[in-house]
């Protein structure tokens, strides 16, 4: 099926529309990392993963998705909602008192399209191992897609992750690394430079790609490319390089929208920059 | 004083070991995966059965409890192995956050729990363990007595439903329960009825327990030993009527004072029934090298500690 990306692209536009209105409609929430990892989420829900909506955890015989950096929430629910998991009204409660949208993803509160709690960082990759081998055991051929941040690779348990998966041919797992270059603190290099993470990422055993995670056509050419090298032998990881907020001028770029909201002001010059002709929640 | 006897001494390590291959012929669901430790935690009858379904993860405990969680994904049932500190201690936040507050499946299989470890001293013996599994919401937590007890705790493991704390030990301990007992998570075990004071006991201590409640009873003083197997969910039902009879408590565990059995129980009775009671536990300390039985008596978890704290307690209630 060839892409439709004028639809994709209308769909990213809303997405981040419910984006930064969902964190400023609580004040909180981290709408860079979200805004930057937008086309990305869409090409995999709305093109990409063979998924259903009649929310099952088992996921049997489906493409499952876990985010490991678990902070881009807004993202996630808002794709979730668009693609059908559950009504895009309920994105209202981001982050409120009773609300099935914590402020991490969690099964805790049942929100349909959640298979793992995340926001502690480091986790997601061994969760994802874990679901691509029993998809194995049980003669599952669907794949198992997984997103984490740069400054992620931080976390000692990712590197652990990248070890035990090519040594047990994990191959029906693509990766994904949210490459923006930014963290809480700063730049990554900065803070604690990654390095060459290609030559890293392959020095473990892994098939390595890159893409434009900002670009909708790329994105789509890299997930089909890795779909294409998936089952020969070795775990996928994509180096996506992103801009931090992209879709909104004044966030793009910058570690300082990691985790703020923005005002009502901010508010109308984001949604200013973000027509589209789908309904706001 | 009824009377135990044993004709057999064996690791509870390896009752969990003879159970894991029971519950994986029971149940195709069943999986195992270690941490570089199948020795230990007698793993090797399961892998010689079962090779498909055994996961070698290599000295990465907490990849090991990711990797649990996503097996859960799908219906496996993961029975991860290493020694309790690994398995609790160093992986708290990868069991707090991908298994228990995700309510995944995975049976945490824990062995060398304590002092009983020995020789390798206090960076392996953990008495923090089941303080730590406790607090998390949903965990069950179980620490059986001997073989026949872990053997069937195992395969009770298996059916259901939830994450599991099982934690067992590595010296060999004599074989006194039933070896066909089914095995009931949150049932208390009455190991003998007596009037004059209540002892609780779980893991290794049970058989201390029984050995204090002989001498207790050429002493005159007729004790009433509970095995509580299940620290959580905790069998309220049966303290609350056995010191209803006896009016005073000693509990009994291979772990630290704070955070262990005695507070839960303690928790129990200060809501219910409050009444004297006596801790034999590790006072707030960390272990050391040493062979089993001497740690235990340096450390206060022999019978004779036992008594000293039946007869402590006896005098405060008759005060």
């Amino acid at each position: 099926m060839t892409a439709d990306l004028n639809k994709l692209t209308t769909v990213a536009k809303q997405v981040r529309r419910d984006i930064v209105r969902m964190v400023h409609q609580c004040q909180s929430g981290h709408p860079g990392g979200s805004l930057g990892c937008t086309d990305f989420l869409v090409a995999l829900y709305f093109h990409i993963m063979n998924h259903k909506t009649d929310f099952n955890m088992d996921g049997t015989n489906e493409d499952l998705f876990f985010l490991s950096n678990g902070h881009i929430s807004p993202v996630f629910y808002s794709v979730l909602a668009r693609s059908g998991y559950f009504d895009v009204s309920e994105l209202a409660t981001f982050r409120k008192l009773d609300s099935r949208l914590q402020g991490h993803p969690t099964t805790h509160e049942g929100l349909p399209g959640i298979r793992i709690a995340s926001g502690s960082l480091g986790q997601g990759l061994s969760v994802a191992i874990g679901a691509a081998l029993t998809k194995k055991l049980n003669n599952d051929s669907s794949l198992v897609f997984t997103l984490h941040g740069d400054g992620e690779l931080q976390e000692g348990q990712i590197w652990e992750a990248a070890m035990f998966a090519p040594h047990n041919k994990v191959d029906n797992l693509i990766s994904t690394i949210d490459y923006n270059g930014q963290q809480i603190d700063g730049p990554t290099e900065k803070v604690l430079s990654l390095g060459n993470l290609k030559a890293k990422w392959e020095a473990f055993g892994w098939d390595v790609m890159e893409m434009n995670g900002n670009d909708l056509a790329d994105v789509i050419r890299g997930l089909e490319e890795a779909k294409s090298r998936a089952f020969k032998g070795k775990p996928i990881m994509i180096l996506m390089t992103t801009n931090m907020g992209h879709g909104v001028d004044f966030m793009m770029g910058s570690h300082k929208w990691h985790g703020v909201a923005p005002n009502d002001e901010q508010l109308q010059q984001a949604l200013d920059q973000l027509v589209c002709d789908m309904q706001d929640y | 004083m009824k009377k135990y006897s044993f004709t057999e001494k064996k690791d509870t390590r390896s009752g969990f070991g003879a159970g894991l291959l029971e519950a994986g012929k029971k149940n195709e669901n069943v999986v195992a995966l270690c941490a570089d430790l199948v020795g230990s935690l007698k793993m090797e009858a399961f892998i010689k059965e079962f090779p498909e379904r055994f996961f070698q993860i290599g000295i990465a405990e907490a990849n090991m409890m990711g990797i649990a969680a996503g097996m859960t994904i799908g219906g496996k049932i993961p029975f991860t192995g290493t020694f309790a500190n690994f398995s609790t201690g160093r992986v708290y936040d990868q069991i707090r956050q991908s298994i228990a507050y995700s309510d995944k499946n995975v049976k945490i299989c824990a062995s060398h729990a304590g002092l009983t470890l020995g020789e390798d001293g206090a960076t392996h013996q953990i008495l923090e363990d089941i303080g730590l599994m406790k607090m998390l919401p949903g965990m069950t937590v179980i620490n059986p007595c001997d073989y026949n007890q872990t053997k069937a705790a195992t395969i009770a493991i298996a059916d259901h439903h939830g994450p599991v704390y099982l934690r067992f030990g590595r010296p060999v301990v004599p074989i006194f329960t039933d070896p066909d007992q089914k095995f009931e998570i949150g049932k208390a075990w009455m190991v003998n009825e007596g009037k004059d004071v209540s002892i609780f006991a779980t893991g290794h201590l049970v058989w201390e327990a029984i050995l204090a409640g002989e001498k207790l009873a050429e002493m005159g003083i007729d004790a009433e030993i509970i095995n509580i197997h299940t620290i959580k969910p905790l069998d309220e039902a049966a303290i609350l009527k056995s010191v209803a009879k006896t009016r005073c408590v000693v509990t009994c565990e291979e772990h630290n004072r704070l955070g262990g059995l005695g507070d839960s129980v303690a928790q129990v009775l200060v809501k219910n029934d409050p009444l004297p009671q006596e801790y034999v536990a590790v006072d707030d300390s960390f272990g050391e090298s040493g062979k089993p039985a001497e740690l235990m008596t340096k450390y206060g978890l022999d019978s004779e500690n036992i008594i000293k704290a039946v007869q402590k307690v006896i005098a405060r209630k008759n005060k």
